[in-house]
């Protein structure tokens, strides 16, 4: 089973905050998923590439500019922002 | 359907003031049980209406969608509404701009009657994960919808719709419509543009239609489908009309039918119901071939690495931060308050669900330094392996025909402690998305459970961007059945 230790690691990388009395149960309900995805071992696939896309598509290109939106769509995010100050997020200190 | 309101709508039979109108008052009296709507939007839809119904009375031409209410999945961005992807983390979110697809729909003049429930951020198999609340199947209120686009499919089986929009990531679209008797598709990867759909797996996601015949899908594949430069992803589609497509002739065609998809997990019931309906596409001329697919067992653990792994990453964007609720973990608003670090701890703990929690955990995992190359690599290859085994078959057959769901819809409660149970509820479809091809599901039968008549559906998968010739599967079917 995956160890306790571990979840705080994963959990800390992720950024969700979990309670102590929760350490168990991820633990018992991520180890029956990950002893799941043993059944892959069987498959021979060292011949395999990895695809991460499977319908044949190349890269795809577009000029890196920059492009303004319209002033509703503006308008709207701003309101959706927890914090704003004068058109920009307000992000707290990291330190 | 569509077809036929739209004749009544430009004769003048019905006008799309009092179609709407009698869409909401349907919704006002049936949905407190169903629960399929999260958000209504009367005013506005009401509005379009009575600009469609002057269009009409001063003669211009419509589009066949126009004027017609349609449901949208709250996963799908409607400019200036609230949309939620039935989570916490969103309550208060407000969609700043459309999606391309209701952009689209827009121009066609489509009524949207509301938005619909779904599992947090489309994770789920039976809408059951919804911060809100838990859509009914309407056939048996005891039981699930499906999902996790159930409160799409429970809308349109109940008639609370005429259509709606869903998304399928592993089968999203398919089981649902499976579970409440309606037509879903899914279309190829690529197919429709993802922009303004809630991203869960960028690389499976695609947007898709519930409808009550195959020749609705293909008139709102239509009008949905295209190269947007808003999603690198997407493919032209040279404007094809897919109803031009559906003759109804699939004589010579042939049907793959793979045994793995009729082992012991299946329903004996589902399975002689899925037997008759291969009999049925004879009687239509198409040929039926037994076919191996001995790698297909392989993708659901496929999937369920590389759907969490791409969640892990897609979810990093509610922080709290740019949009969304920002609170501790009991539940205070953080804005005045908290260092940036509690600021994400808490916030997320507080505003996304279990199953949401548990994928990102578990993606997180199979991403992290020492387990990459273990399992995402791992999956990547599986992955292309499954691609080039359809490839081969593909070349031996035109469709491939199992049941949609190995059960009919379950119990509400019944799965929802057990989440690899859950996960095995996408046996038959998930691979669909892996390898990016189109798959559909539609009604073959009914099983009496409790007694109740439980919708079973049957899916159709076609190769790489032939939608219309499994809508033509379909509408051939449909054909045969009422005759």
């Amino acid at each position: 089973m995956i160890e306790e230790k571990e979840i705080k690691h994963i959990a800390s990388l992720a950024r969700i905050g979990i309670k102590k009395k929760e350490l168990e149960r991820y633990q018992k309900e991520l180890s029956v998923v990950l002893n799941y995805f043993e059944k892959l071992g069987d498959l021979d696939t060292k011949k395999i590439k990895a695809k991460g896309y499977i319908t044949g598509m190349r890269n795809i290109f577009r000029e890196d500019s920059v492009n303004d939106c319209d002033e509703d769509v503006k308008e709207i995010i701003m309101k959706n922002a927890p914090q704003e100050k004068d058109g920009y997020f307000k992000v707290k200190s990291v330190f | 359907m569509i077809r036929e309101i739209h004749n009544k709508l430009v004769n003048g039979d019905i006008s799309s003031v009092g179609l709407t109108e009698k869409y909401f008052s349907k919704i006002e009296k049936e949905d407190k049980n169903l629960c399929a709507y999260l958000t209504l939007t009367k005013e506005k839809a009401l509005k379009e209406a009575r600009k469609i119904d002057k269009k009409i009375k001063n003669g211009e031409k419509i589009d066949l969608l126009a004027g017609i209410p349609v449901a949208i999945k709250d996963n799908i961005c409607i400019q200036g509404e609230k949309v939620t992807a039935a989570s916490k983390v969103l309550d208060n979110y407000i969609a700043p701009y459309d999606a391309t697809v209701i952009k689209k729909l827009k121009e066609k003049g489509a009524i949207f009657l509301g938005k619909t429930n779904l599992d947090e951020f489309a994770m789920g198999s039976s809408t059951e994960n919804s911060a809100y609340q838990k859509t009914k199947n309407p056939t048996d209120l005891s039981r699930v919808p499906g999902g996790s686009s159930g409160g799409s499919a429970a809308a349109v089986a109940a008639d609370l719709a005429v259509w709606a929009l869903g998304s399928d990531t592993g089968g999203s679209i398919r089981q649902p419509a499976s579970f409440c008797g309606v037509v879903g598709l899914k279309p190829t990867y690529g197919r429709v543009s993802r922009h303004g759909l809630m991203a869960m797996a960028s690389s499976l996601d695609q947007i898709g239609p519930f409808a009550k015949t195959a020749e609705d899908a293909a008139i709102i594949l239509s009008s949905i489908a295209g190269k947007d430069k808003m999603d690198a992803t997407s493919a032209a589609s040279g404007g094809k009309k897919y109803e031009d497509f559906i003759s109804g002739n699939i004589k010579n065609i042939t049907i793959g039918v793979p045994k793995e998809y009729f082992g012991d997990e299946l329903d004996k019931e589902i399975k002689d119901i899925a037997f008759e309906s291969l009999e049925k596409f004879k009687k239509l001329g198409a040929k039926i071939k037994g076919i191996k697919m001995p790698n297909i067992k392989y993708a659901l653990p496929t999937y369920y690495i590389i759907t969490p792994s791409e969640v892990s990453s897609n979810m990093a964007r509610y922080d709290g931060i740019r949009y969304g609720v920002s609170v501790d973990n009991k539940g205070k608003s953080l804005v005045n308050s908290g260092n940036l670090l509690e600021t994400y701890l808490d916030t997320r703990e507080v505003g996304l669900g279990d199953e949401v929690k548990r994928r990102t955990m578990l993606g997180t995992y199979t991403l992290s330094a020492g387990y990459y190359d273990a399992y995402y690599k791992k999956a990547q290859k599986v992955r292309n392996l499954l691609r080039l085994d359809f490839e081969k078959t593909f070349e031996e057959v035109d469709f491939i025909f199992s049941p949609t769901t190995p059960d009919v819809a379950f119990k509400v409660g019944e799965n929802s402690d057990d989440p690899l149970k859950m996960y095995l509820e996408d046996v038959y479809t998930v691979i669909v998305n892996l390898v990016g091809i189109p798959a559909i599901s539609f009604p073959i039968g009914e099983v009496k459970k409790e007694e109740k008549m439980l919708p079973v559906g049957g899916q159709l998968m076609g190769k790489w961007f032939d939608e219309e010739g499994l809508l033509n599967m379909v509408h051939a079917f449909e054909i045969s059945n009422k005759k």
